[in-house]
């Protein structure tokens, strides 16, 4: 099981030697980090919006199934109809089988990480359905044939010399220029034709309302508005964790989200989907599809501590504070949510025997907790998926698939070393005269100095120095 | 519209919610919404305000009267080489646009049909858009648009250049005030949209560009 997992440390190794990428992350982070603390400098005003954020979701949260039960009846009473997932899969089936129904050929995507998770851009070109971004960023990342790097900045890996060499490499009109603004305007000529064309768009949802069956968009760009606005038919997709209960929750989101995520007071546009186009209006879709995806959601929600994970807001604040992601970068993760939030829900969906090592890439320096807008315990639930990965359980998909009969026996030994004067003094004195000497490629010791220097072991022990200066043992 | 609506994962999923949420009950949230509502300005910093933060994303402002905004947009227009606007003949403000407008320069466009007869003029043809707004929010300078039958949504989007006319005495002070003020929730529009400036982007390398989908140049018209 195990060797199927993701390499976090191989893939981190190798990011860590790519002096470019490591500038390019570090100057982002940097900067939307600044940003971020202008926004909150009223201390108070960030206090509160933030309690009363994280009260919104945790209340929505309270009443998970029944809003949820809500959202669909005041959708499908709106005219959006709604569609259920149990996994990905189906979550493919369901945007399939409305694609073929209308012969669509072309669809347009708003930014949506759940796509992500589905992988849908790959199923629908496999099914002869163009499927294209149209945010900057993923737009970008698609024509690289890469994966997002940054949940809100997708292709923050790249520096602009490298996107001028993509555009000129990949757009048949561009010529090679590294200036942003004309950049910007190559892709708006080239998506423009396409929103005008495409059958059908997709797009996310940062929100939904049970109270009003309401679909809540942000973005800067205007594309996620021309998705759900141009095509005949717009599919919008949400995990099942996005539902709020009533409109006036959504304010604190969309106060804190635009700010913790870019530093901006708020995004370009705020987008409010209710209902398909009525008789009589000019445009807007002819029919809105609602997919509700759980996707492993449904057990994260089964344990007390754990469904915490479910309040994020998706706003990638904790990635932009954490000193693990900001030196790695997006891709060692090789998931759809790097950084800390991805290191505590990507293992709960994918399983702890794919993705074990992800809640060890984490310092636990807390600096995420410190800035999430909706107060996640990110570092606490990151303690313990490390322990349900090596404890048999039923909290946690694969559960045990770490456990490791050495790694028990080194943790037995430490614990039965240190709960044992005689064996403790021991131990310290036999590493104080041997420990300089042992190679550290012995087995065991090695897996912490294949990563680590291996500590330089003082001639004599504490106990000692601290018995010549007279002081007596407990 | 027949899609299989998959019941079988509707119920699994919600029947597995309830009972891990019946298992493991969480005691009921309440909300206390006193920051948003203590959030007030003064009527006269409002618009001060929203100007500010609005110009800060390279929105542009101009001002007229009740009496003489169709001739000062006609004039800016004509400064800015605009060919064509686009406009909602059926509302009172295109009514009373296109009664103040002299000698059709630039070309006054109406959206009065539905989209597909037009999509490709719309896309090509068309330099600017004009549509009225329900007023403007001070907390983060936004504009608030309820599009209707007669205002359709992609007025605001698709013209380079959008323009939309403020009233001055239409500025709130958030949106949460907005919503709960006007009652919202009773009965949502199709689509209802805050706009705070044109569209933009800082996709690559975290530099800012304007007019990536959406327009490339906001004007806000304040009516006084």
């Amino acid at each position: 099981m195990v060797e199927s997992s993701v390499n976090f440390a191989k893939a981190s190794s190798a990011a860590l030697k790519d002096p470019q990428l490591r500038a390019n992350f570090r100057r982002a982070m940097d900067g939307l980090m600044s940003k971020r603390a202008v926004q909150f400098a009223d201390t108070a005003e960030w206090n509160g919006v933030r309690t009363l954020a994280a009260s919104v979701r945790m209340r929505a949260l309270s009443k998970l199934p029944e809003l949820l039960e809500q959202l669909e009846a005041n959708c499908t009473k709106n005219g959006i109809q709604v569609h259920w997932a149990s996994t990905t899969d189906e979550a493919n089936a369901i945007v399939l089988s409305i694609m073929q129904r209308v012969n669509a050929k072309l669809v347009v995507k708003g930014k949506s990480m759940v796509t992500e998770e589905m992988h849908l851009n790959a199923f629908l070109e496999q099914h002869g359905i163009e499927s294209l971004e149209s945010d900057l960023g993923e737009y970008i990342v698609q024509l690289d044939e890469a994966m997002p790097s940054h949940i809100i900045m997708p292709a923050i890996h790249m520096n602009t010399k490298q996107i001028a060499h993509l555009f000129k490499q990949k757009i048949k009109e561009a010529e090679y220029t590294e200036d942003v603004a004309q950049l910007t305007d190559l892709a708006r000529r080239v998506l423009r034709r396409k929103f005008a064309t495409a059958d059908v768009g997709m797009s996310g949802v940062n929100a939904a309302v049970a109270q009003t069956g309401t679909l809540c968009l942000i973005e800067n760009e205007g594309n996620g508005r021309m998705c759900t606005t141009v095509p005949p038919v717009h599919i919008a997709v949400m995990g099942l964790e996005k539902v709020v209960e009533k409109l006036e929750d959504v304010p604190p989101i969309i106060s804190l989200l635009p700010r913790s995520a870019t530093g901006q007071p708020i995004t370009t546009y705020v987008n409010m989907i209710t209902s398909p186009r009525k008789p009589g209006e000019k445009d807007g879709p002819r029919e809105i599809h609602l997919v509700i995806l759980d996707n492993g959601r449904s057990n994260v929600y089964a344990d007390a501590e754990l469904r915490d994970t479910l309040r994020c807001i998706r706003c990638g604040a904790c990635m932009n504070h954490c000193p693990v992601y900001t030196k790695v970068g997006g891709h060692a993760y090789e998931a759809p949510y790097p950084g800390p939030i991805g290191k505590i829900l990507v293992p709960q969906m994918e399983g702890l025997a794919k993705r074990g090592e992800m809640p060890h890439a984490c310092t636990m320096c807390n600096a995420c907790v410190e800035i999430c807008p909706v107060k996640i315990p990110i570092v606490e639930i990151m303690g313990r998926l490390r322990a349900e990965a090596v404890h048999p359980g039923n909290a946690v998909k694969d559960a045990g698939a770490r456990g490791s009969k050495a790694e028990a026996m080194v943790w037995k030994g430490w614990s039965t070393t240190y709960a044992s004067p005689t064996a403790y003094r021991f131990a310290t004195a036999l590493l104080a005269k041997l420990g300089n000497a042992a190679p550290s490629s012995l087995p065991l010791l090695k897996e912490w100095t294949n990563v680590r220097s291996k500590p330089r072991f003082a001639a004599r022990t504490l106990h000692d120095l601290a018995r010549e200066k007279g002081i007596p043992d407990v | 519209m027949s899609e299989p609506q998959n019941s079988g994962a509707r119920n699994t999923i919600l029947s597995k919610l309830r009972a891990s949420r019946d298992a493991h009950p969480v005691p009921p949230v309440a909300s206390d919404f006193t920051v948003l509502r203590e959030k007030r300005w003064d009527p006269a910093e409002r618009l001060e305000r929203i100007k500010r933060l609005m110009e800060a994303v390279h929105t542009e402002f101009i001002e007229a009267t009740e009496q003489d905004w169709p001739a000062v947009v006609q004039d800016f227009l004509a400064r800015e080489g605009a060919r064509t606007l686009l406009f909602a003949p059926a509302t009172p403000d295109g009514a009373a646009l296109a009664k103040g407008w002299t000698a059709n320069q630039p070309e006054l466009v109406p959206y009065d049909g539905e989209v597909e007869t037009f999509k490709e003029r719309l896309f090509d043809g068309i330099d600017a858009g004009i549509t009225s707004t329900l007023g403007a929010i001070a907390e983060t300078g936004s504009l608030v648009l309820w599009p209707t039958a007669e205002e359709p949504r992609l007025l605001s989007l698709v013209p380079h250049m959008h323009l939309a006319l403020l009233r001055a005495d239409q500025l709130h002070d958030t949106l949460w005030q907005v919503m709960t003020e006007k009652g919202w929730a009773a009965g949502m529009p199709t689509n209802a949209l805050l706009i705070s400036g044109p569209s933009k982007t800082a996709d690559i390398e975290q530099t800012l560009a304007y007019g990536v989908h959406g327009p490339k140049r906001l004007v806000v018209v304040i009516i006084k």
